[in-house]
C-alpha cells in the first residue's frame, strides 16, 4: 500500500491526521481520543495489517511548548511498511489509552514511557515503574528534571 | 577526614524494589521464589519473582533496572560523535553491530549515506559479522552452561578469544570498540588483517561444526530444550519478538534482507529459520539452532567481504577512512527512526534533531533484549522451574541492553 492510501485509511477513522514533514518513515499526528480506534483499524485491516508494534517513544517538548508526545512505531511485516503515529498530550496530567489490548509488546514499552515521562496509560494491566526503583521521585527524561542530591541517605555523586 | 557519606537509618533499608505479589495473600499451596539479581543463570543482574505451585510456575515477574545507566539522558547532553562509546556499552557483546546501526542513523540524518566509500562499508560489515559470531558463541555457550553442559563454554571462550584479538588488533579494544565512526572508521584495517581473518575462518569452520555436534545435537541438550518454551509465530509477532526469537518461530524475516541496508544486498546469504526438527517449531532448541546456523552464514559473508576487500576495494595509499567524517555534526530539524539487525534482534534508534545544536533533542533506543525479555512471562506459564532457566537462556538477553 502506498502512503497516500495509508493516510486516507487513517483519516477515515481519525477525522484528521496531519502528515509531518522531515520525518522518516511516514509520520501522522492524530488525536489521543482516536488512538485506539486507529490502531485497531490498522491492525485488523487486510490492506494495512500492521502486525508489529516495534517501539513506543516518549518525547518531552519542554516547559515552553508545554506538551509531550507519544510516538508509536508500527511495522507491517507482509507489506514491509513502517509508520509512526504521534499523539500530543499536555504536560500536566498526561493520559493516553493503552494499546496492550491490540499488541502485547505495548506492555513493557508503555511502562517505560510511564516511568520516564509520567504519562499514564489508561487501562494498562500492570502500570508500575520498570527501570527506576519503585520509590523514585520524578520522571528522569522530562526536560525540567532536577537531579537528586541523595537517595535514601546515600549521596549521589 | 571526609564527611560520612552513608547514614544508616531504618527507613533507608526499605525495599526499593518490592514484589508484585503480596506474600500474605497467597493461597496455601503457592509460594514466591526469588531468582537473582545475583544468580549465574540470569545472565547479569536480572531478578525474577516466581509465583509457583510446587515445581509448577504460575507467574513470572521480571524486575529489571539494576544496570540502568541513563543512556537516553546522557545522549541528550552529548554531541552525536561522543555518544558512540555509550552505544558500545549497551549491548557490550555486540558493540560493533550497535555502532553500525547508530552510525547509519546519524549518516541518514546528515544525508551522507551515499558518499560512504565502499571499502568503509565492507570493513564495517566484516567487523560486524565477526562480532555477530562472538555474540552468538556466548549465547550458545552460556545456554549450555545454564543447562549443565560445562565443556562447550570453554570451547566457545577459546574460539571467541581469536575474534576478540582480531578486533583488538583493528580497534585497540577487546569489547568496547568505538571503531565505526559517523561517516567512516577510526582507522583502516591493519596490514595483514585480511590474511589473519581468512586463517581464522579456516580454523573456525570445523570448530563450529564440532560445537554443533557437541552441544546442539547432544541427547541431553535436546531433551532439555525440545518442546520447551514453544513460542507460536502469531504470539511472537504480537509480542514484538525479533532476531533469532522470531526466526526460531519459523518466519524468514531478517532486516539485513528486508531493509537491505549497507552492502548486505550485494552479499549472498541464507536466513535460517526454526523448522521444529526436534519437536515443535519455536521451541528453545530451534532458537539455539538458528543461532548456530547464523554463525555459518556469517562466516560465508565474511569470506565474501574479504574477497572484495582484497579485490575491488583493496587497500591503497590514498584511502582515508576518515575522509568524509564530518567535523561538526549538525543535522537539519527532523525525526527519524533507523533500525538494523543485531545478533539479538532489531536495534532501533529514534532521533530528533532541532537543527540548532550538535546534540540530539531526543535519542531513543529500541533495545531488542528489552522487548524479547518481555515475552518471558508469556512463555513461562505452567512450566517447571528448571525449564524457566532453559527458556531464559534461549532468549539470549544482555542486561546492559535491557536496562540501558
Amino acid at each position: 500500500m502506498d502512503n497516500a492510501r495509508l493516510i486516507e485509511l487513517v483519516r477515515q477513522v481519525a477525522g484528521h491526521a496531519g502528515e509531518l514533514k522531515n520525518a522518516i518513515p511516514l509520520t501522522l499526528v492524530i488525536d489521543a481520543a482516536t488512538l485506539t480506534q486507529v490502531c485497531e483499524r490498522l491492525h485488523k485491516n487486510p490492506e494495512a495489517y500492521f502486525d508489529m508494534l516495534t517501539c513506543i517513544t516518549g518525547v518531552d517538548n519542554g516547559t515552553e511548548a508545554n506538551t509531550m508526545e507519544v510516538i508509536y512505531h508500527l511495522y507491517s511485516i507482509p507489506f514491509h511498511q513502517s509508520l509512526m503515529l504521534k499523539v500530543i498530550v499536555p504536560r500536566e496530567n498526561p493520559e493516553v489509552e493503552t494499546l496492550t489490548t491490540i499488541w502485547k509488546s505495548a506492555n513493557w514499552l508503555e511502562r517505560e514511557v510511564f516511568d520516564m515521562f509520567g504519562i499514564v496509560f489508561k487501562n494498562h494491566p500492570d502500570l508500575r515503574r520498570i527501570l527506576m526503583p519503585a520509590d523514585w521521585d520524578g520522571n528522569p527524561l522530562r526536560k525540567d528534571y532536577k537531579h537528586e542530591e541523595t537517595y535514601r541517605g546515600i549521596k549521589i555523586d | 577526614m571526609k564527611d560520612q557519606q552513608y547514614i544508616y537509618k531504618e527507613s533507608n533499608l526499605v525495599d526499593s524494589e518490592p514484589n508484585k505479589f503480596d506474600a500474605s495473600k497467597l493461597k496455601s499451596e503457592e509460594m514466591i521464589i526469588n531468582l537473582g539479581p545475583q544468580h549465574p543463570s540470569t545472565h547479569g543482574v536480572l531478578r525474577l519473582e516466581v509465583l509457583s505451585d510446587g515445581e509448577i510456575i504460575k507467574e513470572v515477574v521480571p524486575h529489571i533496572g539494576y544496570l540502568h545507566r541513563c543512556f537516553e539522558k546522557h545522549a541528550e547532553s552529548l554531541p552525536y560523535n561522543q555518544i558512540i562509546p555509550f552505544v558500545d556499552r549497551m549491548d557490550y557483546l555486540a558493540a560493533m553491530n550497535s555502532e553500525h546501526a547508530y552510525a547509519m542513523g546519524v549518516e541518514r540524518m546528515l544525508g551522507i549515506t551515499d558518499q560512504i566509500p565502499k571499502r568503509v562499508e565492507y570493513i564495517r560489515v566484516l567487523v560486524a559479522e565477526l562480532n555477530r559470531i562472538a555474540s552468538h558463541l556466548i549465547a550458545v555457550g552460556t545456554f549450555g552452561l545454564d543447562l549443565g553442559a560445562f565443556t562447550p563454554f570453554f570451547w566457545i571462550m577459546r574460539d571467541r578469544e581469536h575474534i576478540l584479538r582480531l578486533l583488538e588488533w583493528a580497534s585497540g579494544a577487546r569489547m568496547l570498540y568505538n571503531y565505526i565512526w559517523v561517516g567512516g572508521l577510526f582507522y583502516d584495517l591493519p596490514v595483514g588483517f585480511e590474511q589473519r581473518c581468512r586463517e581464522f575462518i579456516t580454523y573456525f569452520k570445523p570448530k563450529a561444526i564440532e560445537l554443533e555436534q557437541l552441544l546442539v545435537d547432544n541427547k541431553i541438550f535436546i531433551d532439555r530444550t525440545a518442546k520447551v518454551g514453544v513460542l507460536p509465530l502469531n504470539l511472537a509477532i504480537n509480542c514484538g519478538a525479533t532476531g533469532p526469537m522470531l526466526r526460531g518461530s519459523g518466519l524468514r524475516f531478517d532486516l539485513r534482507k528486508a531493509d537491505g541496508y549497507s552492502i548486505y544486498p550485494e552479499l549472498d546469504f541464507d536466513i535460517p529459520i526454526g523448522e521444529g526438527k526436534m519437536g515443535a517449531v519455536g521451541d528453545c532448541w530451534d532458537r539455539t539452532w538458528v543461532r548456530v546456523r547464523e554463525i555459518h552464514e556469517s562466516l560465508n559473508m565474511m569470506q565474501q567481504c574479504l574477497d572484495k576487500l582484497e579485490g575491488d576495494y583493496k587497500r591503497t595509499r590514498e584511502f582515508d577512512p576518515q575522509a568524509i567524517v564530518p567535523k561538526k555534526i549538525r543535522p537539519q530539524a527532523q525525526e527519524i527512526y533507523v533500525r538494523a539487525e543485531n545478533p539479538k534482534g532489531e536495534l532501533g534508534f529514534y532521533f530528533r534533531a532541532d537543527g540548532k545544536s550538535d546534540i540530539p533533542f531526543r535519542c531513543k533506543v529500541r533495545a531488542c533484549s528489552f522487548v524479547n525479555l518481555s515475552i518471558l512471562p508469556e512463555l513461562c506459564k505452567g512450566v517447571l522451574i528448571a525449564d524457566l532457566i532453559a527458556i531464559l537462556g534461549s532468549i539470549d538477553i544482555v542486561l546492559g541492553e535491557v536496562d540501558r
